[in-house]
């Protein structure tokens, strides 16, 4: 083979016996190249390409990634625009009844929960101090569709909505209302009526304290009101803790938990499909 | 490459192609080849298209790899991608059948069922029909380009192509249901990957059976390289009798008493060979063993009242043995040794084995995914749930349902939260025919069940109508100090 070869044309520089050889470009390389070169006066022509003193050239085609952007997301809200209207316009009560809204439903509220009430409520909807829990079957303003429906839409004492949650405990401590033997009786009788280990002395003289003052929201049996946003004081779960240092701040200074109206920033779907997110974690009534 | 090299430029290590013309040759091993032909590429384009009744919700096509749906359909066997080790399991027995042939009767495959082998053979019938034999093909290629070569080469190469594009056709057709794909190919609604896999075997077709042929066997096979390791002196080849051929000469040396073998060099052999060989050499790397010189050879034996055979199938062990006079063992005998015999029992107890787990396997089958977030939720009155994600997988064609039953934790219920019914200690699902259906449970226990912060709960799903029950343990999380040694104090 390489007898065949001609002598291959040099540059004439030379360094310690190495020698720079000027072999010409492959064949194909160079066609590539001027194929790329056509192709590329195509592209300027066709597509927007050049940046000029008043925005880039345009093209002739008139594509823009912008436009192709809003056409596919266009297309993607028409593609749901069905689904959506049932989820707006059925009765909330109706909705766990029909599982292929439903489960739209759930899904999408899973994605509005992330991003507008992991905040506060965390990303297991689990909550925490202060913070309700809306996995468990505890709740302060009820867990049917309509009453999550009707929290999630006005929020909880926000401000310049007519409609808000407004639950009113009095601050019994602060506002020198008990004074704070009284406000110890009274954590006694609420710890022997949720089944935790209490001072037999003081629990009785508590439970008078408690039937004057706190009956009226809670109820004679402390199993609380949802009208008033009151908890049940008798059962497992407390939002603030349910041990002696707690109960007695909750009652001292009283507890004044928000959330917002969200129907200030949300659309009506995307609140239903948080109603119906909310209501599937498995405390939903 | 400027300095001058110092010793002599080395040779090229690539060898220029020659070209090989195969004569016509008739006889019995090519009447096996033709049957085998046949058979092999009916087999290969009628499978697709046929049907099989699986009944409203399984494809009725008889043989179906359905890569979308994720499932291979063979008759009434249907696969699932977790039990593709049948899949692993058929190619291993492939390999070992392979072993098992070729120690017995040598490149059997190579000579006979090979695709490349067979559709050279459809390749030649074609070029031969159109350029005639091997005179008038070499003639034909020596021949300028006038316009009768034009014609005969553009209407092989026609011909050729169309074939082709067959082959690459009808391979689609095992992978979705043959009649619409056929269908939409027609009307150009195929999609991509259809057009794409008919491009790509139409031009593997045509360069490898058209164009390529014996170079295939001789220097892209790995099999010939291999197949050495599988042949040994007790294996049935192609072989030329050498003490009987030689020395060679023609009939009027030894009718003018020259002490000749019985080959009258003819080179009948060395013509009609596809890849271009003398197999008078000896067993060669080029050989595929696919016996048309042996038709060849008989063909001129008989011409010249000789005895047959000269070429034939033997071993090694039994030419000497033949050479020598001595009377040979039974082939039988000859074919079942060891080693065959150990090949034949591996290769039987893997398909033995296969189809004993086949006829055993369940129908049905559960996975349980505890939730971790939340991991747990106390519940008003006490109690703790959790969550889980359990997923059936219904391997019959028909739908079923699925009681769910809950052990290992005392007085442990489950809830649909979506239905929000009553906990239950069974609950009912509905499973979709041949497919996986995904359900959120949730289990609530007395938190004085559990035996700490982890427990065990086993998920036990029982098809209604009785036929399979799966099981599978899961983790059930409670708080640190859950369970029955349980401080009554829990004052924090």
């Amino acid at each position: 083979m390489s007898k065949d070869k001609k002598p291959v044309e040099t540059t004439g520089h030379e360094w310690d016996g190495i020698q720079e050889l000027n072999n010409p470009l492959p064949r194909w390389w160079l066609w590539v190249f001027a194929a790329c070169v056509v192709f590329a006066f195509g592209y300027a022509v066709l597509f927007p390409a050049i940046p000029l003193p008043g925005g880039n050239s345009k093209g002739t085609l008139g594509w823009s990634s912008r436009a192709k952007v809003e056409r596919e997301m266009a297309e993607l809200e028409a593609s749901r625009s069905a689904v959506l209207k049932g989820i707006e316009q059925m009765p909330l009560a109706d909705l766990p009844k029909n599982p292929a809204l439903m489960n739209a439903a759930i899904e999408g509220g899973r994605s509005a929960f992330k991003v507008h009430c992991v905040q506060c409520h965390g990303s297991g909807a689990a909550g925490g101090n202060g913070y309700p829990n809306l996995n468990d079957d505890d709740w302060l303003w009820g867990g049917d569709m309509d009453s999550i429906h009707t929290t999630l839409t006005h929020g909880i004492r926000h401000p310049g909505d007519d409609n808000t949650r407004m639950s009113q405990m009095p601050a019994f401590g602060k506002d020198q209302l008990l004074t704070k033997a009284e406000i110890d009786a009274v954590v006694e009788h609420v710890r022997k009526i949720s089944g935790q280990e209490s001072n037999a002395a003081l629990a009785p003289k508590g439970a008078g304290i408690f039937a004057q003052q706190c009956a009226s929201c809670h109820g004679d049996d402390g199993k609380g009101n949802r009208m008033f946003g009151a908890p049940n004081l008798t059962d497992a779960i407390w939002l603030y803790g349910g041990d002696r240092a707690s109960l007695h701040n909750t009652i001292f200074y009283a507890r004044n938990g928000v959330m917002p109206a969200w129907n200030e920033r949300l659309s009506e779907a995307t609140i239903r499909k948080l109603t119906a997110y909310v209501h599937s974690l498995g405390g939903g009534e | 490459m400027a300095t001058k090299p110092a010793g002599p430029a080395p040779e090229s290590l690539y060898k220029a192609r020659t070209k090989v013309f195969p004569k016509k040759v008739e006889g019995s091993f090519r009447r096996l080849k033709w049957a085998i032909l046949f058979i092999t590429l009916g087999i290969y384009y009628i499978t697709p298209w046929i049907r099989w009744d699986r009944g409203p919700y399984a494809p009725d096509q008889a043989v179906l790899v359905d890569l979308a749906g994720r499932r291979f359909f063979f008759g009434p066997i249907e696969i699932w991608p977790q039990e593709f080790y049948y899949v692993a399991g058929l190619l291993i027995m492939a390999g070992l059948g392979l072993f098992l042939v070729t120690t017995s009767v040598g490149r059997a495959w190579c000579g006979y069922a090979c695709p490349q082998t067979v559709w050279t053979d459809l390749y030649m019938a074609v070029e031969r029909w159109i350029e005639g034999d091997r005179n008038a093909r070499m003639k034909l290629d020596k021949a300028p380009y006038d316009a009768a070569k034009i014609a005969k080469r553009t209407t092989k190469h026609a011909i050729w192509l169309v074939i082709a594009l067959l082959t690459g056709g009808a391979w689609v057709f095992y992978f979705a249901d043959a009649p619409t794909l056929l269908g939409e190919i027609v009307r150009g609604e195929a999609p991509f990957a259809a057009y794409g896999a008919i491009a790509v075997l139409t031009f593997t077709t045509y360069s490898l059976a058209g164009l390529m042929r014996e170079q295939v066997c001789t220097y892209m096979c790995p099999w010939p390289r291999i197949q050495s390791a599988m042949l040994d002196e007790d294996s049935f080849i192609v072989t030329y009798k050498a003490w009987r051929g030689e020395p060679r000469g023609s009939v009027k040396e030894r009718e003018a008493g020259k002490a000749t073998g019985d080959c009258v060099d003819c080179m009948a052999c060395v013509n009609v060979c596809p890849t271009g060989i003398d197999i008078r050499n000896g067993a060669q790397l080029e050989c595929i063993t696919c016996a048309l010189c042996i038709d060849a050879c008989n063909d001129i034996m008989d011409k010249l009242e000789r005895p047959r055979d000269l070429i034939g199938y033997t071993t090694l062990n039994r030419d000497v043995q033949e050479s020598k006079g001595e009377t040979l063992a039974p082939i039988w005998k000859t074919l079942l040794r060891p080693r065959v015999l150990i090949y034949l029992a591996v290769w039987s107890a893997i398909g033995l084995g296969m189809l004993a787990v086949l006829a055993g396997r369940d129908r049905m089958d559960i996975s349980v995914a505890q939730e971790r977030n939340p991991v747990f939720v106390m519940l008003s009155d006490g109690d703790i749930r959790n969550g889980y994600t359990l997923k059936i997988l219904n391997k019959e064609a028909r739908p079923r349902e699925f009681d769910i039953m809950l052990e290992g934790i005392e007085g442990a219920r489950l809830t649909d939260p979506v239905s929000n019914a009553a906990p239950a200690e069974t609950l009912r699902l509905k499973v979709r025919p041949d497919g996986v259906d995904t359900f959120r449970l949730q289990v609530r226990a007395p938190a004085a069940a559990l035996s700490g912060e982890q427990s065990e709960i086993v998920f036990v799903a029982r098809s209604v109508d009785g036929e399979g029950e799966s099981r599978e343990t899961a983790r059930f999380t409670g708080p640190e100090n859950s369970g029955p040694q349980r401080e009554e104090e829990d004052d924090r």
